[in-house]
């Protein structure tokens, strides 16, 4: 039984700790935000600012030794603590994953069609027959050229683009309520992304289930998501509508993220802005603001402790006390 | 007008495959077809395309790492794959390459001296001293610290083991480099430090860059003039202001639709200082 009143997915406070070769560390420290089905949210972020570890603890794939406090509520359901057996019958199933290379992620040994069935046969217990006959609407449904000629077809003998549409495919298999999509198109061609993208963005709408998608793309992020959360240093220091957060980048983090990028139509030889410095390790993150070691705004307050959020529109906010500065 | 540093006229590169048929002419695949074009000294040329467009085909015939099936490569007058191997050794020092991926280009168990200095101790016999010298330069040059010479590239982040990659290809003085993808693997923030250094290396000491890459607003920034390969052949070829502003060839309108668009608001301003 789902109550139509609470979210999709409901994350509070959430801290992870890695084992590291330094000792614990700090990989999320207290993150927080809520989704609907239907809601289209992304995690944006560069290496080592915690946006996989997000989605690696939503479904409980975390490496070994982690710990998680805060907690993850799916659909009512509290997911941290949860033991191994009742998260296989949530993953796969209520919560389907894409991740970045299609190649490691599909099994080369088995023919693509009985990958899809795989998750069909295991949680709606469907039979040979019943999952080869789904898969192969899977397949039209993503999209994929020839698909009943492909059902037999091994991971090498389809392009990047083709593997990566079936990877999808077997994320929808079963009617998941939530999608986590990890750097989906991280690994194609750039015609390829945006057909991959479209139709991850059809999916989605089609069926309302709630997508979380994850990329370090700023592009690839206006394109398709409602609500944008920038990630730096495990915590999130700006969150709100995507479009108002392009409109009025608060956080220096977001608008140092956005001024390196380089765009079509700059004249040659201009010289990008760049971020100072570099992410600090897991294991030397600051006490205070996490990036006040690379910001031209830095004052001393922001050493001591870490920024609240700071509401700048509506549903907007930034984790630094020098906005507006 | 510089003179051309580098000609490739006519280069087709066909590749043979397994045979099928015990009996039957193994067949081929032809990777590039009747390339031409010419670099000047100074200048940087962006080669962009998508997976098996031949872009890193091209990359492997200018380095002489194999020799075109037809066609010449000429370096600096030098008919590259023509020449004796004593001098095709000699004509290697013009030549470098900087690599997409920083984590699997540098050796894991070399010092970043043993790594930057190797190509010299390979291409010229230099003394001790002088790769050491030579190799705190190169280093000085691409913004990392003599201390840093006895590290290990575990030691340096994905950004700063690009530049030791930069420093290494920098030590033989080459005129020309090749960039496969130098900052694809790189964060948004850090790639934006590798395309400054690149390009205050070509205004310092006029290196001619021959640039790789898929991110078109990357080539915009770094080159002179662009070609756009597309299943192994030159679909269209200019200055980037016009190739993509006004593209011509349909398979280049179609990737510059593909580039994920930015709200046009969305140009921030610099940070203020405090």
């Amino acid at each position: 039984m789902r109550r139509v009143t609470s979210p999709l997915l409901e994350v509070d406070a959430l801290r992870v700790t890695l084992q590291t070769a330094r000792g614990p560390a700090d990989a999320l420290r207290g993150i927080s935000f809520s989704m609907q089905r239907g809601d289209t949210v992304g995690l944006i972020g560069e290496s080592g600012c915690g946006k996989s570890i997000t989605a690696l603890a939503l479904m409980g794939l975390l490496p070994d030794g982690a710990k998680v406090a805060g907690s993850i509520r799916f659909a009512g359901q509290e997911l941290t603590g949860l033991d191994e057996a009742a998260l296989c019958k949530l993953r796969g199933n209520r919560i389907g994953m894409v991740f970045q290379e299609p190649m490691t992620a599909l099994n080369p040994l088995h023919p693509v069609g009985r990958q899809i069935a795989e998750p069909l046969r295991l949680h709606k217990g469907l039979s040979g027959t019943a999952a080869r006959a789904e898969a192969l609407r899977l397949l039209e449904r993503v999209q994929l050229p020839q698909a009943a000629q492909r059902l037999d077809a091994y991971p090498h003998q389809l392009s990047g683009g083709q593997r990566q549409r079936v990877v999808i495919a077997i994320a929808l298999a079963c009617g998941p309520d939530l999608l986590v999509a990890d750097e989906p198109t991280t690994a194609l061609d750039v015609t390829i992304q945006r057909e991959v993208l479209d139709l991850i963005a059809e999916l989605v709408a089609e069926d309302g289930m709630g997508l979380l998608l994850i990329s370090h793309d700023l592009g690839v992020m206006a394109q398709t998501v409602q609500r944008l959360l920038v990630m730096y240093g495990g915590t999130v220091v700006e969150s709100g509508p995507t479009a108002a957060v392009f409109e009025h980048l608060a956080h220096p983090y977001s608008r140092g993220l956005l001024a390196a990028r380089p765009r079509l139509g700059l004249p040659r030889g201009t010289r990008l802005a760049t971020i100072p410095g570099r992410v600090p390790e897991l294991a030397d993150m600051p006490r205070g603001c996490p990036f006040a070691e690379r910001c031209a705004l830095v004052i001393d307050a922001c050493r001591m402790a870490d920024p609240p959020p700071v509401s700048v529109g509506a549903g907007h906010e930034a984790r630094c006390i020098r906005v507006g500065a | 007008m510089n003179e051309a540093l580098l000609v490739v006229d006519n280069v087709t590169k066909r590749y043979r495959l397994p045979r099928e048929h015990l009996l039957a002419a193994a067949p081929e695949v032809q990777a590039l077809g009747g390339v031409s074009f010419t670099l000047h000294a100074g200048r940087s040329l962006g080669v962009v395309g998508e997976s098996g467009s031949g872009k890193s085909t091209l990359a492997r015939l200018v380095m002489a790492l194999e020799p075109p099936t037809s066609g010449r490569v000429v370096l600096d007058g030098l008919d590259l794959h023509a020449l004796p191997r004593e001098e095709m050794r000699l004509a290697r020092t013009r030549l470098q390459m900087v690599f997409q991926d920083p984590f699997g280009s540098l050796d894991p168990r070399r010092t970043v001296l043993q790594t930057v200095a190797e190509p010299l101790a390979v291409l010229h016999g230099a003394s001790r001293a002088e790769q050491r010298e030579r190799a705190v330069e190169a280093l000085d040059a691409v913004g990392l610290r003599s201390a840093d010479l006895a590290k290990y590239p575990h030691e340096f982040s994905g950004g700063q083991r690009q530049r030791i990659a930069i420093a290494r290809a920098l030590i033989t003085r080459p005129k020309l480099i090749v960039a496969d993808e130098p900052v694809s693997a790189l964060d948004v923030s850090v790639q934006a430090q590798v395309l400054n250094l690149m390009q205050d290396l070509q205004d310092k000491f006029g290196v001619t860059y021959l640039f790789i890459s898929h991110d078109l607003a990357v080539v915009d920034l770094v080159c002179d003039e662009v070609i756009v390969l597309w299943q192994g052949r030159i679909v269209e070829q200019g200055p980037p202001e016009r190739l993509f502003r006004s593209p011509e060839h349909p398979y280049t309108q179609r990737l510059l639709a593909a580039v994920p668009g930015m709200p046009q608001n969305a140009i921030p301003s610099p940070p203020r200082s405090p």
